[in-house]
């Protein structure tokens, strides 16, 4: 696939359109995540809260969102993309989150995940539709680079590797290699990808939404043992307190800007290996800027799921991802994993 | 594209110093000459020649003359594993060492080098070479065994621990893929020995464990050679897997780190217990071994933890294992710790001696008495040395020549 390279905003504005009202509207507080209550309690919960919010979680979803096939429709996906972005910035105009997060002139890394192949790997219409608002934004084409630890990983993944200019830049982290210099926090020691320290001064991590054998659940901070080239050294005792360690190094911490969760195939169970018969069609994206928050709120959705699906939970498996509060804790503050500091939104597209 | 050789005269080696207990290798001047240009082009031929640029700046590609780089494309390095067990849903748990991790489809084990593909479980760092010297074999240090000759050394990417110290952490704590490597299947490098004169070849710098099926392999190829194996280890190894490959070593060091769990576990990331069972059953398969205990300031330099360690060595092992205690030197995650003081070293020493342990040395501190080999009956001086070079070797017929007393050890070829 290639990265599709500017498109004339107005023509997909359009079609995107959604009103702040329509998403407020559409907002549901934390508690509904978590699966309690009607929808009164609900609303009062939401504004007891609301003084204690810190970090707001938009799920959004769009059940038509591979219409009548298997593939992600491409303009469904940036529709989503911005109902998304939108929610969480509580922006009238697809455009506007954008320009809260990057300038002209900024040097933008999407740090994809791409170890699974074509079936299960950061959705290739989604990494587009954000390839395509971030130049809208003003960001050139080959100031983004779209990366993962392997460039055969991405190839397999479906990405066209490119580092052609004036286009979307498109390899992994072979082909730069790693910083000499090694770089620490706490328990961790490790190289960084030079696609991080050297080409990109933004960073917008697109984890998925999946199970893990080790860590209890993979998604916005586990992805960036992506960034490291010693991650195999880091998974005992369910990643912790490794993963909020490598969480801290400073390239890592200051270039985070946002997270976006490709949550339209997810999985609850045998990862982080793709596993269809353990895997769902979920529709839906998790965006925040609180990386700490959205791991919680995912794991929860995990959670449901495997209820759904009479499996023990992760703590009665020994596997609960004990990862998230350390990153939540003194030591590191992330983000929050309190789920009184933590506004769930839940915004529909498609509509 | 034509490719320059060039002969080791040409290549400048890194100038390090004997430092830790792993250290690179050293320069050796014209020891290393007698491989001349000539020699490198017969052996890129018998090798089958892996062509590509000719930049040799790593020590690696001037002991591996045929070595273009970079040879990323794996099925040359790739081979089934040997010791693991095919679990339900195409899961692998790997037996090699204690840690028996459980793999994934596609995934990798803790020490990296190792990934399960369908179900099977391959090393990923047969014949792959990143890194390969002549040494003394007193560098490793091996101090009785076959004293002032050469080994040839080498490595693959990997390690199954992770050590805070670690002096080679550039290749021991990376995944093949990230280093450069050279093609050097198992004849190849028992040819190479033979042609450099080293009479033993020396699996060392990362750590053998995790490369074990090259080591046998090449073990065996030295051996139908003429040429000897010795591995430089941490020892953390299951039973059955060091009896398999440590069974085909002429000589193995073991660096035991520490004396206590809780080291094992926060500055090594392993666990003492696997280690002092390899240690057992290494003396159970009749191998000659020899300890290195690296000395941390602060963190193991304890003297109940001392005692605990030569005691044991005493009950298990006996008197006449040789247990070298040396320099730690600030590296990798210990950049905050000092030089371990020499006056700590010879504390340990003295402990040692006191429980009435023959041979202790101090190492990585050039010139201190204690790296001389002595009688332990009549305290005679045996086989002197100088830094990694040996002087006088006194030992006739694995004796004493003044009292008689047998000095244990393999002395000659
Ligand atoms: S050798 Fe490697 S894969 Fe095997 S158990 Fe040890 S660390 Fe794990």
């Amino acid at each position: 696939m290639w990265l599709r390279s500017h498109r004339p905003a107005a023509a997909l504005m359009k079609k995107s359109e959604g009103t702040r009202r329509d998403f407020l509207r559409a907002c549901i507080a934390g508690a509904a995540v978590l699966g309690t209550g009607g929808s009164m309690e609900l609303l009062e919960a939401a504004e007891q809260s609301s003084a204690l919010v810190k970090s707001r979680v938009v799920i959004a979803r769009d059940p038509m969102l591979r219409g009548a096939g298997t593939t992600v429709d491409s303009k469904r996906a940036l529709n989503l993309l911005d109902h998304a972005m939108q929610a969480l910035f509580d922006a009238d105009h697809p455009a506007d989150p954008w320009k809260n997060l990057v300038r002209p002139g900024d040097r933008v890394g999407l740090k994809v995940n791409a170890l699974g192949g074509h079936a299960f790997s950061s959705n290739l219409q989604l990494v587009e539709a954000v390839c395509e608002r971030l130049q809208e934004a003003g960001v050139k084409a080959n100031d983004i680079v779209v990366w993962d630890r392997d460039t055969e990983e991405l190839e397999r993944a479906g990405f066209h590797i490119s580092s052609a200019p004036n286009h979307v830049q498109c390899f992994g982290t072979d082909r730069t290699g790693y910083e000499e210099d090694l770089v620490t926090y706490g328990s961790v020691g490790s190289r960084l990808s030079k696609i991080l320290t050297r080409s990109c001064n933004v960073l917008i991590n697109m984890p998925l939404l999946k199970d893990h054998d080790g860590a209890g659940v993979s998604m916005a901070l586990k992805n960036m043992y992506g960034v490291i080239h010693n991650p195999n050294k880091y998974h005992p005792n369910g990643c912790n307190p490794y993963i909020a360690d490598v969480n801290m190094l400073p390239d890592i911490r200051t270039k985070m800007r946002l997270t976006i969760c490709d949550a339209t195939t997810a999985m609850y169970e045998g990862g982080p290996a793709y596993k269809p018969q353990y895997s769902w069609k979920n529709n839906a994206l998790m965006v925040s800027r609180d990386p700490v928050a959205l791991d919680y709120v995912g794991w929860q959705a995990i959670e449901r799921k495997r209820a759904e699906k009479k499996l023990k939970t992760l703590e009665a498996e020994k596997r609960a991802p004990l990862y998230i509060a350390t990153a939540a804790d003194a030591q590191h503050r992330l983000g929050t994993n309190d789920p009184r500091r933590i506004a769930v939104i839940e915004a529909q597209a498609g509509r | 594209m034509a490719r320059e050789m060039i002969s080791l005269a040409d290549v400048k080696f890194p100038d390090v110093s004997p430092i830790n207990e792993i250290a690179r290798g050293a320069e050796l001047g014209p020891r290393l000459l007698p491989l001349d240009r000539r020699s490198f082009l017969k052996c890129a031929v018998m090798a089958g020649a892996v062509c590509g640029i000719s930049a040799f700046a790593e020590p690696c590609a001037a002991l591996l003359p045929w070595a273009g780089g970079p040879t990323q494309g794996d099925s040359q390095f790739t081979a089934e594993a040997r010791f693991y067990e095919k679990l339900q849903n195409k899961k692998i748990k790997c037996k090699l060492c204690p840690r028996e991790c459980v793999v994934g489809d596609r995934e990798r084990g803790y020490c990296g080098v190792r990934e399960n593909r369908g179900g099977t479980y391959y090393t990923l760092v047969h014949s792959r070479v990143c890194a390969a010297h002549i040494d003394p074999i007193e560098k490793k240090p091996l101090f009785h065994y076959l004293p002032g000759t050469l080994a040839f050394s080498l490595a693959t990417a990997g390690c199954n621990v992770n050590c805070k110290f670690c002096q080679n952490w550039d290749i021991s704590q990376v995944r093949p893929e990230q280093i450069r490597a050279d093609y050097a299947p198992p004849k190849t490098v028992a040819e190479l020995a033979k042609q450099n004169r080293c009479p033993t070849i020396a699996y060392t710098y990362s750590e053998p464990v995790i490369f074990s099926e090259y080591l046998m392999d090449t073990a065996d190829a030295g051996h139908e050679a003429g040429v000897r194996s010795v591995v430089v280890s941490n020892g953390y190894m299951q039973t059955e897997s060091l009896k398999a490959a440590y069974g085909k070593m002429d000589a193995v060091k073991i660096d035991l780190k520490a004396f206590s769990e809780s080291y094992y576990r926060d500055v090594v990331g392993g666990e003492l217990k696997p280690v002092l069972d390899s240690l057992v059953t290494l003396r159970k398969l009749g191998k000659w071994t020899e300890i290195v205990y690296l000395v941390v300031p602060t963190l193991n330099d304890s003297d109940s933890e001392f005692r605990g360690l030569v005691r044991w060595i005493k009950t298990n092992l006996g008197v006449d294992v040789p247990v070298h205690f040396t320099q730690f030197h600030p590296q990798y995650l210990l950049k905050n710790l000092p030089l371990t003081p020499v006056p700590t070293l010879e504390r340990a020493k003295a402990m040692a001696d006191a429980e009435g342990l023959h041979y202790v040395y101090i190492g990585n501190v050039p010139g201190h008495p204690a790296q001389n080999t002595y009688c332990p009956k009549c305290r005679h001086l045996l086989v002197e040395r100088v830094g990694l070079t040996t002087g006088q070797i006194l030992i006739r017929k694995g004796s004493c020549p003044f009292c008689k007393q047998p000095i244990p050890g393999i002395w000659h070829a």
